[in-house]
């Protein structure tokens, strides 16, 4: 195994950078040219001159206080501190001189007296700034011996055994850092990341003076009682061992590291792994990670132990039947079994009797070869992804409205926004590390509109507040976004030239009659919406007029009946205010999962090959013909819930499904379990033995994003490398293990590393023609499209024109769901994810990150509680006409009156089992987002979860090999 | 596959096709049908085109009559 040695630069330099006119100082005699209101700091680090600091950190704007960083400049009094002082033209500054060495020793010295010499057994040693400050200063001696009567924070008694009331224990509340008081030197930095880069504001200094001490949340909190979400960053920031991930305690100093890309949501950070031998030791994320700048958030940080968790089954498993035990076989015997039951189903039931689900959990390059797996091999088109039940809308409605599928931004852009809209989407627990990007931006004075049935944490939270909520009625998006354009097209805030310019004019034209009439009014929609008209017409006045604005939305948006609808009636808004086309815009799809862009851009669909073209087209089934030398079926294949109706019908046979829980992630639990059962070859490829496993034939042990080579494509397009940290426990890494299944059909396949596959990718699809891993290491990242057009690739679509010619308005008729409310079912439920869980938890749920969420909760409003006599903590029972499950109450004004909400991230609550089989109309998307429900009181797990529990531990027996 | 769920999926699509300006709203409906829908899925779509009082929307009746690209089926 070989490390990835880039020469990147990540020296910190100080401060954070700036943009502005080239200024030219001297630096100890060298000349330095750097943009106006960088630091002297910066711009002598710049000219390769590091000057000694503590509380000064190129993440971080400058604090001035630990005044370590004392230059002399000609001309100026005294002896700033460089990391406060701005550079000025023909500044001549001096780093080095007798009086700036004398005074940084006798800060240094000050700093030493009341801090333990423990150096040697310290978990930073070697890893520590005061450390390594000492050496630089020269420091040979203290004089202020932290003498037992000489006031101190490190001693927990003096030598008369007297208890110290200065010395604070450890904080071990975190599951994943100490914190050691008294090894802190207040230099603030842990204080200002909290604020500065994450925005919880949940760390402070408490005391003053020499009684000054960091403190988490109020008088009588720790880390984890505080606001503290456990992102890092102040870990991250602390220049000592103050502040130190436990697996450092425990394993040491990391030795080496390699950059790759965290597996968890679509913001794609990146991250040092930093190892010992092939012992990972931390995560770190990366200053130079374009989505990440240096960000992460308690997942990708910190919750990765799943990869060495002992529930990861490393053996390939057979069983005939679900009924039996799993066998441990080798990978011949699995191979061979899963590729004749394949073929055999394939020669009774047809051709179209087996398909595939590709992981949006994977690299590129799986689903890729997954999806190439089922055209290519099986010869029909039954592949899909579970981005069909999260962004699918969002392919169709943006490819219908902009011509191509995906964000319009990179998330840099935020930086330039000026009214922010979130819709159906929750940034801070989804996306958390985004939402801090777009959390600095409103603190710098954007303004948020807020389109939520839920009062999100980012409707109030420190230092941020929307301008408008609008708590919507769940399943009224359409009517609103709607009654948004009526506002903009009747009050005259259209921007006509860019209409004219850049759209289809007919087409406009008929959406302005349909959004003018006075049906779609705020007022005359309110009754259903539940939305006050006023907020409304606020809402879409600032966002037509309040400068630069940008939509980000997630699934709220999309996982409704008329999910694709909305997303095109976002595409309107954007393009009614010509909010499109440059920095600081957009329509930004919030991606759940680390590789939904990707999987989606792979041709994982069953109606559209890689880079989104449709299999009915000739020109480009003859592209992959002449690549694959197969023929290709022409007609689109089966969806997801498309393959579990046909199972059910007893035409569909057989699913290889990589990196997916289908059980628990799909829709209406109790009709998926008895599509899974009626099928007879079911592989499941995973790490775990999850849900969907419970009726597979064929368990083949998966790889984690450690322990492989590959790509992820990030919400805004972003290509990053995930490199291989570590060989794969199981063996194989995922694209070897379809490539052997493959082979064992007879494909004859060859790939011997993924690059391969990408050259492959590049070869055969137009918007991916310039990717490659030469590049990608190159540049560190590339958003598509990547081509001879655009060769470095493209950060901001649409700049010109739209993809598709001229932006196409689209006439979005509110259609009410089926799904309705009623005397049995008068409540509806909406669900969604927390932060310190992922999806359906196979990860999360197998890390440290229970501390904050071991169980899924509902959430209900005060006064439903009250008329079912429903207290705070209760049991109660979850039910809608597909089914019924309990699970404990919380009472909450976050919901209005009439909603309940939970999270989905235990099976054994199993929130799908209420959702029902209604989608959207284009996709098939499912409606998790709207379900009619009742909630009664209830004393304990319901029949079904009884007996789901009973037939998990039932279908989980192994019998080992060779016994 | 269901019936009840094709018919379901059908009447949305046509739906929405019914709201969109310009007239056309079937040939719409056949085109979506025909770029995502699976043959096996148009073909039952077909049948049950065929049938009286089936709940399906007479805009999907008159885009399933259309043949969605395969072979016409008769009673």
């Amino acid at each position: 195994m070989k490390d990835i040695i880039i020469p990147w630069d990540d020296r910190d330099l100080g401060t954070p950078p700036r943009t502005g006119a080239p200024v030219t100082l001297t630096v100890d005699g060298f000349d330095v040219t750097v943009p106006e209101g960088t630091s002297v700091m910066r711009a002598a680090a710049l000219a390769g001159i590091e000057v000694p600091k503590l509380c000064a950190t190129d993440s971080l704007e400058a604090f001035g206080s630990c005044r370590l960083c004392v230059v002399e400049i000609e001309g100026r009094r005294g002896t700033p501190a460089s990391c406060t002082t701005p550079v000025a033209p023909g500044m001549i500054v001096r780093t080095q001189s007798d009086r700036i060495r004398h005074l940084r020793r006798g800060v240094m010295e000050l700093y030493i007296s009341d801090h333990p010499l423990d150096c040697l057994t310290c978990a930073a040693n070697g890893d520590c700034e005061l450390q390594d400050m000492a050496g630089a200063v020269g420091l040979r001696d203290v004089r202020y011996d932290a003498a037992p009567q000489v006031a101190n924070h490190f001693a927990p008694r003096d030598s008369s055994g007297e208890a110290n009331p200065r010395w604070l224990p450890k904080d071990e509340s975190n599951p994943y850092f100490t914190f050691d008081p008294a090894k802190c030197i207040v230099c603030s930095r842990c204080v200002r990341a909290c604020e500065e880069v994450q925005g919880t504001f949940a760390l402070t200094i408490a005391g003053r003076g020499f009684d000054s001490v960091v403190a988490a949340g109020e008088a009588g909190d720790n880390f984890l009682t505080s606001d503290c979400v456990s992102c890092g960053a102040c870990v991250q920031a602390c220049p000592t061992a103050t502040l130190q991930e436990n697996s450092v305690i425990e394993l040491g100093v990391p030795q080496r590291s390699v950059i790759t890309t965290c597996a968890y949501c679509g913001v794609g950070c990146n991250f040092k792994a930093e190892l010992n031998g092939d012992q990972l030791v931390r995560m770190v994320p990366w200053k130079h990670g374009k989505a990440n700048h240096g960000h992460s958030c308690v997942k990708g940080r910190f919750a990765y132990g799943y990869a060495q968790h002992q529930d990861r089954i490393l053996s390939p498993m057979i069983r005939d039947s679900i009924d039996e035990p799993w066998r441990e076989v080798g990978w011949d015997e699995a191979l061979t079994f899963a590729a004749r039951r394949l073929r055999g189903l394939q020669e009774t039931h047809g051709r179209g009797s087996i398909g595939v689900i590709t992981s949006s959990r994977c690299t590129n390059e799986e689903a890729y070869l997954v999806q190439k797996l089922a055209r290519a091999v099986f010869g029909n088109n039954n592949t899909d992804t579970c981005a069909r039940v999260c962004h699918s809308p969002t392919g169709y409605g943006l490819g219908q409205a902009f011509g191509t599928s995906a964000g319009t931004q990179d998330f840099d852009s935020v930086d330039h926004a000026d009214v922010v809209m979130v819709i159906g989407a929750n940034p801070t627990d989804a996306h958390p590390v985004f939402a801090s990007r777009m959390k600095k931006r409103l603190r710098e004075g954007a303004k948020l509109i807020v389109i939520d049935p839920r009062r999100i944490d980012l409707v109030k939270s420190p230092h941020v507040a929307a301008a408008q909520h609008l708590p919507l009625r769940p399943g009224t998006n359409v009517a609103v976004v709607t009654a948004m354009a009526h506002v903009i097209v009747t009050e005259g805030l259209a921007n006509e030239a860019f209409i004219r310019e850049r759209c289809d004019w007919d087409e406009f034209q008929h959406y302005a009659e349909f959004a003018a009439d006075p049906r779609h009014s705020p007022e005359a929609t309110a009754a259903l919406t539940g939305v006050d008209p006023e907020a409304l017409r606020a809402a879409a006045r600032l966002y037509a007029t309040g400068g630069n604005a940008a939509i980000y939305y997630g699934l709220g948006v999309t996982e409704h009946s008329q999910g694709s609808t909305t997303v095109m009636g976002i595409a309107n808004l954007a393009m009614l205010t010509g909010n499109i086309g440059r920095e600081g815009v957009g329509v930004n799809p919030l991606r759940g999962q680390n590789n939904v862009q990707g999987s989606c851009d792979m041709g994982s669909f069953p109606h559209e090959l890689p880079g989104y073209r449709h299999v009915g087209l000739p020109e480009v089934r003859a592209v992959f013909e002449a690549a694959w030398g197969v023929q290709i079926d022409p007609e689109p294949g089966l969806r997801i819930p498309n393959m579990f109706d046909a199972a059910l019908a007893g035409n569909f046979k057989g699913l290889y499904c990589q990196g997916e829980d289908i059980l628990q992630s799909d829709p209406d639990t109790t009709h998926v379990a008895a599509a899974l059962a009626a099928m007879d070859c079911v592989i499941v490829h995973d790490l775990f033995l999850n849900e969907t496993a419970n009726y597979a034939h064929v368990f083949l042990p998966g790889s984690t994003f450690l322990e492989k080579d590959g790509t992820f494509t990030n919400a805004e397009r972003r290509i990053n490398r995930v490199r291989k940290v570590m060989a794969p426990r199981n063996g194989f890494e995922d694209w070897e293990v379809t490539q052997m299944l493959a082979n064992e059909m007879g494909a004859g396949w060859s790939y011997t590393h993924p690059a391969q596959i990408m050259d492959e990718i590049a070869a055969t699809t137009p918007t991916f023609a310039g990717v490659d891993y030469d590049l990608i290491d190159r540049l560190g990242s590339v958003q598509w499209p990547c081509n001879e057009a655009n060769p470095a690739g493209t950060p901001t679509m649409h700049v010109d024109g739209f993809v598709r010619g001229k932006g196409r308005f689209i006439v979005t008729e509110y259609i009410p769901t089926e799904e309705r409310t009623g005397p049995r079912f008068p409540l509806l439920l909406t669900t969604g994810r927390i932060l310190s869980q992922y999806n359906v938890g196979a990860q999360t749920r197998r890390t440290a990150n229970t501390v904050w969420h071991d169980a899924d909760l509902l959430e209900i409003h005060p006064h439903d509680a009250e008329t079912r006599g429903i207290n705070e903590g209760d049991w109660v029972k979850l039910a809608s006409r597909a089914g019924a499950t309990s699970l404990r109450a919380t009472l909450t004004d976050r919901v209005s009156p009439g909603v309940v909400y939970t999270t989905f991230h235990h099976p054994d609550t199993q929130a799908n089992v209420i959702t029902t089989e209604l989608s959207d109309w284009a996709t098939n998307c499912p409606e998790y987002k709207v379900t009619a429900v009742q909630v009664s009181q209830s004393n304990g797990p319901t029949e079904w979860q009884q007996d789901y529990a009973a037939r998990g531990e039932r279908s989980r027996r192994i019998v080992t090999a060779a016994e | 596959m269901s019936d009840e769920n094709l018919i379901r999926m059908a009447n949305q699509i046509a739906a929405f096709f019914r709201t969109q300006p310009g007239g056309d709203a079937s040939a719409k409906v056949a085109e979506h049908l025909r770029n995502f829908w699976a043959p096996g899925m148009r073909r039952q779509l077909q049948e049950i085109a065929l049938k009286d009082g089936s709940g399906l929307d007479a805009i999907a009746v008159e885009a399933a009559s259309g043949g969605l690209g395969l072979p016409r089926v008769t009673v």
